[in-house]
């Protein structure tokens, strides 16, 4: 099943962070060949490509920077590199393995979409990142290859690195844009905020996340029928999936889209080599934390977007975490719970409050406090959350965030339910304090 | 249509209906009716104007929707099928489908309402709110009674004080971000904001930087549960307790409020949402006002000056009280010696603007037809002219700030002086995009918003105005002062791209002749597309100038000339020729040329330009009389008779704002004592001086105005009751009534003394809080005014070698005085700033009034 | 108590000016404040606001709302460990259990010598390399907890050197004056000078 890779493809060379090297290994071509050609016809090969978002949502990136209203400038690019979805471990790669191919992939993007000004938004935890995009940066502009009358043509655009400071809902592309902005990343609502027509600053902004920016050198130096030629009908191209937990090779690795099996990335040897220890599969967070689980009847669906979401769930942001037959999956719920209480940015009720209160009512199961009724009652608030508990989600709120933390509460108690009853009935449970973890 | 098709269709023949007037707006369907809306609306308040009132927390009108409290949830279908959505942030599209009512609406709008319960505290018999709280209402009509919610609840320290009126207490905060965007949104002063995140967000402040905005007291009202309380209303009443009236606040804007009392007594005033003029806002200023109406201090009985062991004398030298007889007697005794002795023009009245129109008519009649002195005027050389404050062309608030306008600031900081009108025009300029151009000495409050702001030095406004309206003879092709070429420039093409202008013109400082600003209001007044605000900051300022409390002014703008004989046929006299205006009074009284002096809310010790005249004037005077609801500097030192005037909430009557606009003023609670309404004197002193006005009742005087004044034809007694937003001045001008007349130039002033380059001009300017009576009486905000201090920039402050907190004396030519320096880079170079009527530093000993400008020196001491 | 240094003031000027808004700076200003003094003091935050023209209160509100900046000192070393999904099912709360018996803290305070702090945080984006922490947002994988008490020691020791806290990449992004293209705001309404021509209304 070997595959090109394409946005991997220089991960086994050390030396292509630097400009030489990358240079050396056919960096910037894609530009250069994008520069001969009008900003038209790049935007067709994209489109051609048919290239899905890699940030979760998976909206076709062709189509999207289609959506600019006409003639409204400045127009900008903003570059989602706040990577922090749980499980998900591949932009940080990208960009600290191969900063100039997301720096290249940024350009060419602005080339054809007319866009004016390239925020690189880079998640602040990530030093190291942030260390190799500047020293990228700082040679680029001094070969010539980013800011002023790039490679001597009249194509000019500033690429400025901007660091996050912790924020997992700064993520979402509207907060992400007030976060830029210089406020609290809280969420607009779309309409009217649909970035492509009112973004930064209320201009038109395309927001893209930074693998979907690492293919496009590739699309426009091959072609996107070359790319096209790759993956599945609804899913072209290769794509990058990390795969963690309870696996024997834990890693990240790009396969060719839409074809591979869940079963081949996590059971496979060339991938993740199956269960550690010899392990029975218990199931799997699909495509991040927000993702609804899979189990073992799903490992032969192909990670390919429309089965996926046909299946009731989504390859998201491309991260797979595998839970072995120990896993406590009250805990495992818990601990994706947690998280979004913690990173609700506080903006809407149901979500401020409601995903607190799950929290903390799974956090009073674990500790022995929990009664009978919080089975219906989790179900209840999840509800006013996400009425329907189904996905994709309905939601009461602004953004997706709060109706995520139902996903985990969900497939666990229609799984799992006996596993909380234990918790609720059983003495002997090991019981750790509320708040220690 | 023809005639032809008229004649046709009478014989029958057929011809096309006449199509149907489109109805306004789209249809959209709520609760399985149809209704129309202007696209566009927002359907929260599209659906509340067809009756189904859709709950919300966060949401409102007057502020950015922003989504967040999610109570407003509904099921909208816009052609992809029902779905939930927040109504405050849809705006009505055609087609739509609402369901306001469904199954789905209510189970999400249930669980929006026990979610924000589950922090909230259970406190509501000891809250604030309890009984007028949306939170408290919708639990109790739809909420799930028991909470399910058996973890702690949120905890934060109990209620902060935010600003020094209002307390912050954020457990029962639920997070609306009304308070906040307030802050930001309108009042432009973001100093509370959301901290934290998630479930810990909170309001507050940044460390030991209070939200000290002059506006902090309306997210007290706008917070729709008890987390702000305001510290003059705190545990004082239970909403149910509350009855309510509503009125107009005495302000220039005319402010629309309800007061609300409880057993008497005043308990606080909330901004009316009047489309037309102050939005539901109120400057804390005024809302917290209610504290000096309720002060321990009010007068409430009659003084006279006694010897001291309770007996009046004319020449003891203590207030002793005494009754309403007694001191009226008093007071005719000393208007007939007057008459006798020197003639009516012996007598003269200076104040009125506290008073509502009618009393400030029933002044004017008992003055001009009852007494014949023309001696009256309502300002104190701090203001303009009323002759041409009357005769300005106005226009309203709402044409000023409308988009594609272009608005002069030609006055004192409307931020400082007149609150809501200053958010009005943030509005204007930030929102729709109205441009303001300054021109004024220092920067204000709305600088920042402006698309020109020009520091003119005082005395070159006239010629700047001249230069930048292509007035005759004025060119642009040299500097004015410190105004550039390039500037003048670029302001002339702004004022003659402008399609449609507004000048605010009041005073932008007390240091200056108000010539000068005239001058400049000549320049504009020529423009054919210009039309005026005034900027005067006196409460019912311009209805006292309407009413003709200013000097050869009779009632509508109309004037001796104009209307003498009119008035002669109606009240009987008017005097033969004009009379003096406060300076001149004042400087007839300190030559024994006044007999009797009556101080009509008026404190010229304070408020006049020069003290020392004021005080001379005082203590030649005769008789001086104050009639005030407290007793103020000038009536403590020089009054032989004071007499107790019932204050704002006590009395009936109306009032005219800045566009002209007439509003009711209503009573809600009776005065302190005998404290009596100021018309009721003004007819009970004529019924004594036997020329019975015939007034028993404010609505005769109302009547009265609108039968005599060539403006206020259709403003009678019931139709100001009807229109509770006001009926615009002029109405209909009457053709059978004098007409108005247009003011004569005052004559050009002398050109300022050149400037030298080691003198700063002087602006004597105005703060939101000073020493003013009122603000003096209201414990919750009389520590506000901050100790005077001479401001000057930055670069001047180095250039004297001298930094914050210095001492420095003042000399002008006349006088000098010492105090602290504080650099403030808002004023302009070459110039020191001093706010009037602040704790320990009183400049106007070195204002000369006759010249045009005043400089100063500063010298470190 | 600290304003911008000279120095940084430098560097926040060259930062404000690639932004079409000021107040867009507020976090890498932030950052530049955090890496000065080790955590973001108050005066700081007022100095900001001057710069980015926003009142301290703005500035407060963003800066409270990032998990990143502290408002007050913290241990030299702030150790991260990863408590995402990943890194629990591999063991992190153990390892967290363990960091705080040896160190004798709990999550959030610090070392009595002032030098080592831990928190238990969010996914660090390394979950493949479970689990996994970060000391001064410098990563280290698949750590045991032996391996935490090296890590520690060698902090302690100086044998382990890493940045102190608040001064993220060494690296600053330089964009030369005579290369930068100029933020976008400039020059707004004018198509860019590559675009070939008005666009259809389409
Ligand atoms: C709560 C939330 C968090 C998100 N986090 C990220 C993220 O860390 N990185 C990312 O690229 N996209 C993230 N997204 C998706 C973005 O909103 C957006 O769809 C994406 O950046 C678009 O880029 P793409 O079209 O290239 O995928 C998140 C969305 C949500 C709702
Ligand atoms: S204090 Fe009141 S107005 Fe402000 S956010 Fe809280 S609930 Fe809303
Ligand atoms: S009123 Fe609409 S979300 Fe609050």
């Amino acid at each position: 099943m070997a595959v090109e890779k394409i946005v991997t493809r220089r991960f086994d060379n050390l030396k292509a962070h630097e400009l030489d090297e990358y240079v050396a290994t056919g960096g910037y071509e894609g530009l250069r060949r994008a520069l001969s050609m009008s900003p038209s016809e790049v935007h067709d090969e994209v489109r051609t490509a048919s290239l899905l978002g890699r940030g979760g949502a998976g909206f076709p990136a062709g189509v999207k920077w289609g959506f600019c209203p006409p003639n409204v400038w400045p127009r900008y690019l903003v570059v989602n590199g706040d990577e922090s979805e749980p499980g998900t471990y591949k932009d940080r790669q990208l960009l600290e393995r191969d900063p100039h191919q997301v720096i290249e992939g940024c350009l060419i993007t602005c080339y054809a979409v007319g866009l004016t000004q390239c925020f690189l938004y880079v998640r602040g935890e990530m030093a190291h990142a942030q260390e190799r995009i500047a020293k990228a940066l700082n040679e680029a502009y001094a070969a010539g290859y980013v800011g002023k009358n790039i490679l001597g043509s009249d194509f000019s655009v500033d690429v400025v690195l901007h660091w996050g400071a912790g924020a997992y809902i700064v993520g979402e592309e509207t907060a992400l844009i007030e976060s830029l902005e210089g406020n609290r990343g809280m969420p607009r609502l779309k309409p009217p905020f649909f970035p492509a027509a009112v973004g930064l600053y209320g201009q038109p902004t395309i927001v893209n996340n930074v693998e979907t920016m690492a293919n496009i050198p590739w699309i426009v130096e091959r072609g996107g029928d070359a790319f096209a030629a790759m993956g599945a009908e609804n899913s072209k191209g290769t794509r990058v999936f990390a795969v963690s937990g309870h696996v024997n090779n834990p890693g990240v690795y790009e396969v060719e889209f839409g074809t591979t099996t869940f079963r081949d990335i996590i059971m496979g040897d060339e991938y993740a080599g199956g269960m550690r220890d010899g392990k029975a599969l218990k199931g799997f967070v699909p495509g991040g934390a927000s993702a609804p689980w899979f189990f073992e009847e799903h490992l032969d669906l192909p990670l390919e977007k429309v089965a996926v979401d046909q299946a009731g769930s989504m390859l998201g942001s491309g991260a797979i975490v595998v839970m072995d037959e120990d896993t406590d999956m009250v805990k495992a719920c818990h601990n994706l719970v947690r998280f979004f209480a913690r990173e609700s940015c506080g903006k809407c009720t149901p979500c401020r409050e409601g995903t607190t209160w799950l929290e903390r009512i799974l956090s009073r199961i674990i500790a022995g406090q929990g009664r009978p009724s919080d089975l219906s009652l989790l179900m209840e608030v999840s509800e006013n959350i996400s009425p329907g508990i189904a996905w994709p989600p309905r939601q009461t709120t602004i953004c997706p965030l709060g109706p995520s933390a139902v996903s985990p509460i969900a497939s666990a108690l229609e799984r799992f339910r006996n596993e909380f009853e234990d918790y609720i009935t059983l003495s002997d449970r090991r019981v750790i304090p509320v708040g220690a973890a | 249509m023809s005639i032809d098709a008229t004649e046709s269709d009478a014989e029958g023949v057929e011809v096309a209906e006449p199509e149907p007037e489109p109805e306004p707006g789209v249809p959209f369907t709520v609760n399985g009716v149809e209704y129309r809306a202007e696209p566009g609306r927002n359907l929260i308040d599209a659906c509340e104007d067809v009756g189904a009132y859709i709950p919300r927390f966060c949401y409102h009108p007057r502020m950015k929707p922003v989504g967040m409290c999610r109570m407003c949830l509904v099921e909208v279908d816009t052609g992809r099928g029902m779905g939930l959505q927040p109504s405050c942030m849809l705006t009505v599209s055609e087609g739509m489908v609402v369901d306001t009512e469904s199954e789905v609406t209510k189970k999400a709008q249930d669980g929006v309402l026990e979610l924000l319960l589950i922090n909230h505290p259970l406190d509501c018999p000891v809250c604030d709110k309890g009984g007028e709280c949306p939170l408290q209402d919708q639990t109790m009509s739809y909420g799930p009674g028991e909470s399910r919610f058996v973890e702690e609840k949120r905890h934060y320290e109990k209620p902060i004080p935010i600003s020094d009126t209002v307390y912050l207490d954020r457990e029962r905060c639920i997070l609306c971000d009304r308070c906040t965007r307030f802050a930001k949104e309108v009042a432009g002063d973001p100093l509370i904001h959301f901290m934290d995140r998630g479930n810990q967000t909170q309001v507050n402040t940044f460390p030991d930087d209070p939200f000290s905005s002059y506006f902090s007291g309306n997210t007290v009202q706008i917070c729709p549960v008890g987390a702000l309380t305001a510290k003059p209303y705190r545990f004082k009443a239970r909403p149910w307790d509350l009855n309510e009236i509503e009125t107009t606040y005495p302000n220039p804007m005319g402010d629309r409020v309800t007061i609300q009392s409880s057993r008497n007594e005043v308990l606080r005033y909330l901004g009316v949402d009047s489309d037309a003029v102050n939005w539901s806002w109120l400057a804390d200023r005024d809302r917290f006002s209610f504290e000096a109406t309720m002060h321990d201090e009010r007068l409430t009985t009659p003084l006279v000056r006694g010897d001291g062991l309770g007996n009046a004398s004319a020449d003891g030298d203590e207030l002793v009280a005494t009754s309403w007889s007694a001191a009226l007697a008093r007071v005719v005794e000393a208007l007939e010696d007057a008459n006798n002795n020197a003639g009516p023009s012996s007598v003269a009245v200076i104040g009125g603007a506290r008073l509502t129109n009618e009393a400030q008519y029933a002044w004017a009649r008992l003055a001009k037809g009852v007494i014949g002195t023309d001696n009256v005027d309502a300002q104190l050389a701090d203001g303009l002219p009323g002759d041409v404050v009357a005769s300005l062309p106005r226009t309203t608030i709402a044409d000023a700030c409308a988009p594609g306008g272009t608005v002069v600031l030609l006055s004192g900081d409307p931020k400082e002086e007149l609150g809501t009108l200053y958010l009005r025009l943030r509005h204007a300029c930030v929102e729709d995009g109205v441009k303001l151009i300054e021109l004024t000495p220092n920067e204000t409050g709305l600088t920042r918003y402006a698309s020109q702001s020009i520091r003119v030095r005082p005395g070159d406004i006239g010629a700047v105005a001249a230069a930048i309206t292509g007035a005759e003879g004025a060119n642009l092709d040299k500097a004015i002062g410190a105004v550039t070429v390039k500037e003048l420039e670029a302001l002339a093409a702004a004022v003659s791209g402008s399609d449609r202008i507004t000048v605010i013109a009041g005073r932008t400082s007390m240091a200056d002749h108000a010539a000068l600003t005239v001058e400049a209001i000549n320049a504009f007044a020529a423009l054919d597309n210009t039309a005026f605000l005034p900027g005067l900051r006196r409460g019912n300022i311009n209805g006292a100038i309407d009413m003709g409390l200013s000097p050869e002014l009779l009632p509508g703008r109309t004037s001796l000339g104009a209307a003498g004989a009119w008035y002669r046929e109606h009240w009987g006299q008017v005097p033969g020729q004009a009379g003096l205006d406060t300076t001149g009074i004042l400087g007839a009284a300190a030559t024994g040329r006044i007999a009797v002096l009556f101080l009509l809310g008026a404190d010229p010790l304070t408020d006049f330009p020069d003290p020392e005249l004021a005080r001379q004037a005082l203590d030649r005077a005769d008789v001086v009389i104050a009639i005030d609801p407290f007793i103020n500097a000038s009536a403590a030192a020089a009054a032989d008779v004071v007499l107790p005037a019932a204050a704002f909430g006590e009395v009936d009557g109306s009032h005219t704002n800045l566009e002209g606009r007439i509003s009711p003023i209503r009573q809600k609670v009776t005065p302190p004592g005998t404290a009596r309404p100021d018309w009721m004197i003004a007819a009970e002193l004529a019924m004594r001086l036997g020329k019975d006005m015939g007034f028993v009742s404010v609505e005769e005087i109302a009547d009265e105005i609108a039968a005599v004044s060539p403006l206020h034809a259709e403003a009678d007694a019931a139709a100001i009751d009807a229109a509770p937003d006001g009926l615009v001045m002029p109405l209909t001008e009457d053709p059978s009534r004098p007409t108005r007349f247009a003011w004569s130039d005052l004559g050009a002033p002398d050109e300022p003394a050149s400037y030298d380059s080691y003198s700063y001009r002087l602006v004597v300017d105005r703060t939101m809080y000073d020493m003013g009576t009122q603000t003096a009486h209201c414990q919750s905000i009389d520590q506000l005014a901050a100790d005077g201090v001479v401001r000057i920039n930055s670069h001047e402050a180095s250039r004297l070698g001298i930094g914050g907190g210095a001492r420095v004396r003042l000399s002008s030519k006349r006088a000098s005085v010492e105090c602290n320096v504080s650099v403030d880079d808002r004023i302009a170079r070459g110039t020191a700033a001093v706010a009037h009527n602040h704790p320990g530093l009183d400049v106007r000993s070195l204002i000369e009034m006759g010249d045009p400008v005043t400089d100063v020196r500063i010298e470190t001491v | 108590m600290s304003r911008l240094s000279e120095a940084n003031l430098r560097i926040a000027h060259d930062i404000l000016s690639r932004y079409p808004k000021k107040k867009s700076a507020t976090i890498p200003l932030l950052h530049l404040a955090q890496e000065q003094d080790g955590y973001v003091t108050d005066d700081a935050m007022e100095h900001i606001a001057e710069l980015v023209e926003v009142t301290p209160a703005e500035v407060l509100g963003t800066c409270s709302f990032y998990e990143m900046f502290k408002r007050a000192p913290v241990g030299d070393y702030r150790i991260n460990i990863c408590h995402g999904i990943a890194c629990h099912l591999l063991g992190a709360d153990d390892l967290i259990h363990h960091a705080e018996e040896t160190l004798g803290v709990r999550q959030g305070t610090v070392t009595d010598d002032g030098k080592i702090s831990i928190e238990g945080v969010e996914c660090i984006a390394a979950c493949t390399e479970a689990p996994c922490l970060q000391v001064n947002y410098r990563y280290m994988n698949n750590v045991s907890n032996e391996g935490f008490d090296v890590l520690v020691k060698g902090l302690r020791d100086g044998t382990v050197s890493v940045p102190k806290h608040g001064t993220l990449a060494l690296t600053r992004q330089q964009i030369p004056e005579d290369k930068a293209a100029g933020n976008a705001w400039v020059e707004p309404d004018d198509a860019p000078a590559w675009w070939p021509e008005p666009e259809g209304d389409a």
